[in-house]
C-alpha cells in the first residue's frame, strides 16, 4: 500500500508524538521559519513559494505564492493570516489528521504566511466537531509560546505574531472564504461577492489571508528542500503531493498521499487493494458535493487539478469515494443534491430554490414519476445555478448530477423509461416476486409480512400483492429458500 | 416555546460567560458554544439573556442560533445517538441503518424518546470513514453498523 505514495503534508502523522514539541523539534521543525525570519526578506520567501507552484489544497486550487503576494502588496495597519480547518466535506478528514498528528507544522507555516504577508496575527477556524484536534492545537500553542516560536520578537527578530481559535458550528458553506470570515465574525456564515477578495478586505474589514490545512503543512518542507524539489514532483501544472481520503467499497480505506499525477487505477487498485468483494469497479466519486463521479474510461488519467476539472469532477478537498454495481448513480446525485439543500444558507436564490427543485426533480425520478421532460430540465436548471448562484458552493453543487447524467445517462432513461433501477437502490421501483417453482409454501413470508401482503394456501406457492406491498424486503430476507427476488 | 425559568446561579453562570469574553459581539459564536455546555441546548431564555450581555438584538442572536447545526433549541436525551450519513458511510448502507433506529426507537431525526433516555439526529462525517457506517452514541464510536446490530446498541444503554 505505501510504494506508490509520498508523504509531505502527512510526513510526521503517525510518527512524532504531536503533543511534544521536541519530537516535532528533532525532524526539522521550526527550522523553516528560522531560515525565514533570519535569512530571507519577506519577497523573496514569497517568491519561493510562488517557484513551488504549490496551488491550494482546500479545492480551488489557486496558486498559494501569489495570494500571498496579493496580500502582501495591499497597505493596511492590520492584517490577519487565517487557516481554514472547517472541513465540512462528507467523507474527507486529511485536515483533521494534520492538525491530530501534526499541529506544529501548521502553526509554523502560519508564522511563515503573517511574516510574508505583513500580518502579525493568526485565526484558525476549526470545527467544533473535532474536538481531539482541538484539543492537540491548543497544546500545540501553548508549546511554540513557551519555545518562543510565537509570541513577540520571534527567534530574536523584530516579528511578533501570536494565533488564536474560532471554532465553527457546523456549516458546510463556512468553507467559503467570505462566509468563514463572517463566522468568525460572529454572524451567520453567509458569503458575500468577490471583489473585494479577502486578501482585500477580510476579517473585521483588515487584508486576510486564508489558506487551508493541508497547504499550510506543505509551506515548511518547500522552504527546508527547496522549491527546485517540490516542483520536480506532480504533473506540469499541480506540483506536489495531494492527500485523498479514499472510502466506499474498496478493500484498504483511509487517508493516502500520492504525488500530482497518479492515476485512478494506481489509486484504486495499488494502493487501495482493489474493489471489496471482487465486486467490478463503476465510479469513483471526487471533490464531495461539488464534484462529480468519474468512471472506468477515466482510470488511467493522470489526477490532478485540471484533468479532474476537465473531467467533469474537481480536486475539492480530496474525498474519494468508490462505488461498485451496486450504488444507483441517481440516488448518488440525489444524496449529494439533499445534502446541498441543507446546507445552502439561503442567501441567494438560484443556490436556495434551485437545488431544492433539482432535488424534487431527482426525487420524481428515483419514485418512478420521472419524464424525459425532466431531465432536460434538470439540465437547464443545473446550468442556470452554475451560472448564476452567489459563491462555490451553488456555484458547483449541480455537478453530482451533471457528471451522472454525462456518464451514466442510460441509468437516467431506464428510470424514466422502464421504471428500472438496476442496482435495486430506488424502492419504488421494485416489485418482489415469488418464484413459484421454488416457493414450498411454508407461510414464513406471510406470517412476517408487516402489512399482510403475502397470500397463498399452505403448500401452494404464495402470491406478493404490489399494491398492498411497502418493499420492506421482510420476505427475502426470511425466506430459507430464496424463493423471493426482485426485478 | 415553553418559557423555563433560569436559575439564579446558572443565569450568573451565563453572565461570567459572556463576559469572559469581554461582552464583545464578535464572540457570540464562542458565547452560545459555551452556554450550549452549560445548558446543554440554547433554549429562548438563554438567547435573551445572551443579547442582552453583548448587546445584540434577539433576532440577531437568533438568526445565528437556527443557521448553525451545532446549536439546538430542544434539549437532546441522556444518550444522544447520531447516525453520520456523510458519503462513504451512505455508500455502505447508512440509511438503512438510520431506519432501524427510528424503528426500534419511535422517534424521528431530531427528537427525543418520551422517557428522554435518547434522542435521534444525522451528522455529516466524523472522519472516521473507513469504519463506515459509524454511529455514535454520546461520545463512543460505533463502527460498521448493521441494522441487525441496532438493538444490540440501545439496548447497552437500556440496562
Amino acid at each position: 500500500m505505501s510504494q506508490k505514495q509520498l508523504r509531505i503534508a502527512l510526513r510526521n502523522c503517525g510518527v512524532i508524538n504531536p503533543e511534544k514539541i521536541e519530537d516535532y523539534l528533532a525532524r526539522d521543525g521550526y527550522q523553516a521559519l528560522g531560515t525565514v525570519l533570519t535569512t530571507l526578506s519577506p519577497e523573496a520567501a514569497i517568491e519561493i513559494i510562488k517557484k513551488s507552484g504549490l496551488r491550494g489544497r482546500g479545492g480551488g486550487g489557486f496558486s498559494t505564492g501569489l495570494k500571498w503576494e496579493i496580500t502582501r502588496k495591499v497597505k493596511a495597519d492590520q492584517k490577519y493570516v487565517v487557516c481554514n480547518a472547517d472541513e465540512g466535506d462528507p467523507g474527507a478528514f486529511m485536515d483533521r489528521s494534520v492538525l491530530e498528528g501534526d499541529p506544529h507544522s501548521v502553526i509554523e507555516a502560519m508564522a511563515i504566511n503573517a511574516y510574508c504577508t505583513g500580518a502579525n496575527k493568526g485565526l484558525v477556524y476549526i470545527r467544533a466537531e473535532y474536538p481531539m484536534a482541538i484539543d492537540r492545537l491548543l497544546t500545540a500553542l501553548k508549546h511554540a509560546k513557551e519555545y518562543g516560536f510565537l509570541g513577540e520578537n520571534i527567534l530574536g527578530t523584530d516579528f511578533d505574531f501570536d494565533i488564536e481559535i474560532r471554532y465553527g458550528a457546523g456549516a458546510f458553506v463556512c468553507g467559503e472564504e467570505t462566509a468563514l470570515i463572517h463566522s468568525m465574525e460572529g454572524l451567520r456564515g453567509e458569503p458575500t461577492v468577490k471583489p473585494p477578495f479577502p486578501s482585500e478586505s477580510g476579517y473585521q474589514g483588515k487584508p486576510t489571508n486564508v489558506n487551508n490545512v493541508e497547504t499550510y503543512a506543505n509551506i515548511p518542507v518547500i522552504i527546508n528542500k527547496g522549491w527546485e524539489w517540490f516542483s520536480r514532483i506532480g504533473t506540469e501544472k499541480s506540483k506536489g503531493t495531494k492527500v485523498f481520503a479514499l472510502a466506499g467499497k474498496i478493500n484498504n480505506v483511509g487517508l493516502i498521499e500520492v504525488p500530482m499525477g497518479t492515476t485512478l487505477r494506481e489509486v484504486i487498485y495499488d494502493i487501495g487493494g482493489g474493489m471489496q468483494d471482487g465486486a467490478e469497479f463503476k465510479a469513483v466519486q471526487t471533490g464531495g458535493p461539488s464534484g462529480g463521479c468519474l468512471t472506468t474510461k477515466h482510470l488511467d488519467t493522470p489526477i490532478d487539478y485540471d484533468n479532474l476539472l476537465e473531467a467533469g469532477s474537481m480536486m475539492g478537498s480530496g474525498g474519494m469515494i468508490v462505488m461498485d454495481s451496486n450504488n444507483c448513480m441517481v440516488s448518488i446525485a440525489k444524496f449529494y443534491l439533499e445534502f446541498t439543500v441543507e446546507e445552502s444558507c439561503g442567501k441567494c436564490s438560484p443556490c436556495r430554490i434551485g437545488n431544492k427543485r433539482l432535488y424534487e426533480l431527482l426525487e420524481k425520478i428515483t419514485q418512478g414519476n420521472g419524464t424525459m421532460e425532466d431531465l432536460d430540465k434538470l439540465r437547464n436548471l443545473s446550468s442556470v445555478i452554475k451560472d448564476t448562484s452567489l459563491c462555490g458552493l451553488g456555484q458547483t453543487s449541480p455537478n453530482p448530477v451533471l457528471s451522472t447524467m454525462e456518464n451514466f445517462y442510460e441509468e437516467y432513461l431506464e428510470h424514466v423509461t422502464f421504471k428500472k433501477c438496476r442496482s435495486s437502490i430506488c424502492k419504488s421501483l421494485m416489485t418482489y416476486i415469488v418464484d413459484e417453482e421454488k416457493c414450498i409454501g411454508c407461510t414464513l413470508c406471510a406470517r412476517n409480512c408487516p402489512v399482510n401482503a403475502i397470500t397463498g394456501e399452505r403448500k401452494q406457492a404464495h402470491y406478493i400483492d404490489p399494491e398492498k406491498c411497502i418493499k420492506c424486503g421482510a420476505c427475502m430476507e426470511k425466506c430459507k429458500f430464496s424463493a423471493i427476488f426482485t426485478n | 416555546m415553553a418559557k423555563i425559568k433560569l436559575s439564579e446561579k446558572k443565569k450568573q453562570e451565563l453572565k461570567e460567560v459572556c463576559k469572559s469574553f469581554n461582552n464583545e459581539k464578535s464572540e457570540l459564536i464562542n458565547v452560545l458554544h459555551k452556554a450550549q455546555g452549560i445548558f446543554g441546548y440554547l433554549p429562548a431564555e438563554v438567547q435573551e439573556s445572551i443579547a442582552q450581555e453583548l448587546n445584540l438584538s434577539i433576532a440577531h442572536v437568533y438568526g445565528v442560533v437556527t443557521f448553525y447545526s451545532f446549536f439546538t433549541m430542544v434539549p437532546k436525551g441522556e444518550h444522544p445517538i447520531s447516525i453520520c450519513l456523510g458519503t462513504a458511510c451512505y455508500v455502505r448502507g447508512a440509511e438503512k441503518v438510520l431506519e432501524e433506529f427510528k424503528r426500534v426507537l419511535k422517534v424521528q431525526v431530531g427528537e427525543t424518546t418520551p422517557d428522554g433516555k435518547f434522542s435521534l439526529s444525522c451528522l455529516r462525517c466524523v472522519g472516521a470513514c473507513g469504519l463506515a457506517p459509524v454511529v455514535m452514541v454520546g461520545e463512543k464510536v460505533y463502527g460498521r453498523v448493521s441494522p441487525e446490530g441496532v438493538k444490540e446498541i440501545v439496548a447497552e444503554y437500556n440496562s
